[in-house]
């Protein structure tokens, strides 16, 4: 089951599985780390995972809108993974789990590179593993060395 | 004792000193950040006198965790979630009083400043807001007044300062020099306190 329209952005949840939040101050970023994600992941890919990149008029920024209605859609009660890019996009989210009622109970802010970390994330989170099995493999990714 | 009219006048001269300098602030922001910060304020600060016109909370703590809210969705740069931190937790830790002590407000708005700081891993020294913040939450006790000094003084201690956190800490020593833009909005923002007040040399008067 591909759980990430192309055509629409449409994303459903999909109870028991972890969904996957990817927020960057760029939509076009966001939206791209998500199809990245979900095509290297094959067809194995089921877990729902929604971009919630820049701001709602399509600037470069944050929208707390945008990130709390794609953890939203993603919600399939087993939690879900917020990966983040720099800035007011750690920030914003920060703030939103502070409020305590904002975002869905369960949701997680993942220490992990957003590109590395959505791969992971994505590929774990399908396996029907659970959000502190799904973190840890976006956190690892920051152990993967490019060079020396 | 501070009322609701009081959180609201406050807000209302802080939103109304960040549209007068906001050309100013997206100045200061242009060297060493991304050039938003006086529209992004003036965006969320506009939405938080819209809000406060239309749903008139009561109680200070009302007043200041819906705008803190406000601040939060509708900035979109890193100042959204810093301010609306901080308004929102005093608001909270004020409670649901009608009216509040100067010494309630203080205390509330310097554990809240202390919060912003772990929010965004910052300290004194680094840059950020908090070198405005800070001093004027000590000089609060005094006056407001002193509080608006005290921040003023502490934007421009930041001019010589190397950013330690955000976007201009990756221009290194290239961003000596320039007056930090977050710590400038800070100024503005407790000097609005200060005019909330009455305007007046006395300032924040302790009965």
């Amino acid at each position: 089951m591909v759980t990430m329209s192309e055509a629409s952005g449409e994303t459903r949840a999909v109870p028991g599985t972890v969904g996957i939040v990817l927020v960057s101050h760029s939509g076009p970023v966001a939206g791209s780390v998500a199809e990245l994600a979900v095509g290297l992941a094959g067809g194995t890919a089921t877990a729902p995972v929604a971009p919630a990149g820049g701001t709602e008029d399509g600037g470069l920024g944050t929208s707390s809108e945008l990130i709390t209605s794609a953890a939203r859609a993603v919600d399939g009660g087993a939690g879900v993974a917020v990966l983040v890019d720099l800035g007011s996009a750690v920030l914003t989210v920060k703030a939103l789990l502070a409020e305590g009622d904002e975002l869905p109970d369960g949701t997680r802010l993942v220490d992990a590179p957003l590109v590395e970390g959505a791969v992971a994330a994505v590929v774990t989170a399908s396996t029907g593993a659970d959000l502190d099995a799904v973190e840890a493999a976006a956190r690892e990714a920051y152990d993967y060395r490019k060079a020396d | 004792m501070l009322d609701a009219g009081f959180f609201r006048r406050w807000l209302t001269a802080a939103a109304a000193a960040v549209d007068r300098e906001a050309e100013r602030l997206t100045e200061l922001d242009s060297p060493i950040g991304d050039a938003d910060h006086g529209s992004n304020l003036q965006r969320g600060f506009a939405a938080v006198v819209t809000t406060l016109d239309q749903e008139a909370p009561a109680t200070p703590g009302a007043v200041l965790v819906l705008a803190g809210r406000q601040l939060i969705s509708t900035v979109g740069g890193a100042s959204g979630p810093l301010y609306g931190t901080l308004l929102r937790r005093t608001g909270k830790a004020l409670g649901e009083a009608a009216e509040v002590s100067e010494q309630d407000f203080a205390d509330a708005l310097k554990e809240s400043v202390e919060a912003v700081g772990r929010l965004g891993g910052a300290a004194v020294g680094d840059k950020t807001m908090l070198d405005a913040l800070v001093p004027a939450v000590d000089a609060l006790a005094e006056s407001f007044t002193a509080a608006a000094a005290a921040a003023e003084k502490g934007a421009e201690s930041t001019v010589p300062l190397q950013a330690r956190k955000g976007r201009a800490s990756y221009l290194g020593e290239r961003s000596i020099g320039h007056q930090d833009p977050g710590a400038t909005s800070s100024a503005l923002i407790v000097t609005a306190l200060a005019e909330a007040a009455g305007g007046s040399a006395s300032g924040g008067d302790h009965e």
